[in-house]
């Protein structure tokens, strides 16, 4: 169907990304399989002005190096599945470890919607947010929610719309790493790219070939290289 | 000035508070200590020994992590406050 998108939702565990999931979706989901993969993600729809969007829950996660299963999964579907919009759910209340994530996941993918949750528990604590300087260092959209109280679930659901039509265009900051590593970024960014195309960051694979993820590797061997030439 | 005390986590008393300096481990165990916040110029403190010393559990970035003695005896950084 031409109207239907895909958004994934990512965040740490325990950050609400379920409740927010189940909040947006009501009862309207089932468990979804994944090609070769025997964890599940609960997927669900939310219609919306003339679109539905299915959102795909992924398993919680601190990073998306491919440490465990749970974020193999997780990081293979926002790379390879390509959603059309990663919604990446943070923890108000402690936001330093959150944007971990949140920094890996802009490296991988371009359309991000930032979601800070739990945002009445961090205002009773006192924690101030500052979205509009967030949003101008992350280059992509923040928006304030909670997802128990049903908090700014309007402009959550319009910001995925508008990214979907091209009237928000997502520029995610990109970390610079040290000389030495910009380095061998360059040397090897461009003959990655004649491999993946425009399919993946060239850059983010660079970085995780010169990381070593061996788990990467076997999983772009998998899906580019033709059968036969393995 | 007094030079920074330098010391290992493994050796942090309860109440110190430490400024991660280096973390001298590699490959998965190095990734998964840095993705739960033990990165260099992070501030941990001792939060709890175990009767025998091991494990202990930091403070980190807002979470209480407990770490077995052969990773905690490979992260090194200043003693900032003794606590006391």
């Amino acid at each position: 169907m031409g109207n239907e998108y895909r958004i994934a939702l990512a965040g740490n565990p325990n950050t609400g990304k379920s409740t927010l999931f189940n909040a947006l979706t009501g009862l309207r989901q089932h468990t979804g399989n994944w090609a070769g993969k025997t964890v599940s993600m609960a997927q669900g729809s939310v219609p919306f002005k003339d679109k539905v969007f299915q959102l795909v829950d992924l398993p919680g996660t601190y990073s998306l190096f491919s440490n465990s299963k749970d974020e193999e999964v997780a990081r293979n579907f926002i790379v390879f599945e390509k959603p059309d919009v990663t919604l990446v759910v943070l923890d108000a209340t402690s936001l330093e470890r959150n944007l971990n994530l949140a920094l890996q996941v802009l490296e991988m993918t371009k359309n991000v919607v930032i979601c800070i949750n739990l945002i009445d528990e961090a205002e009773k604590q006192g924690i101030k947010i500052n979205e509009k300087l967030l949003m101008n260092r992350l280059g992509v959209p923040v928006i304030k929610i909670s997802a128990r109280n049903k908090i700014g679930f309007p402009l959550l659901l319009d910001t995925i719309d508008r990214i979907i039509t091209g009237a928000i265009e997502c520029h995610p900051a990109q970390m610079k790493y040290s000389d030495e590593i910009e380095e061998q970024i360059r040397k090897i960014e461009p003959k990655v790219r004649e491999m993946v195309g425009d399919r993946i960051s060239s850059r983010w694979v660079s970085l995780r070939l010169l990381d070593g993820d061996e788990a990467l590797l076997n999983e772009l061997n998998k899906r580019f290289v033709p059968e036969g030439v393995r | 000035m007094d030079e920074p005390k330098l010391v290992k986590l493994v050796n942090g008393e309860k109440g110190n508070i430490i400024k991660i300096t280096s973390i001298n481990l590699d490959g998965v165990m190095r990734r998964r200590l840095l993705d739960l916040g033990f990165v260099a110029g992070a501030l941990v403190e001792v939060v709890r020994k175990s009767p025998l010393g091991d494990p202990i559990a930091f403070r980190v970035s807002q979470t209480t992590i407990a770490l077995r003695k052969e990773e905690s005896a490979k992260i090194e950084g200043e003693l900032v406050s003794s606590g006391k």
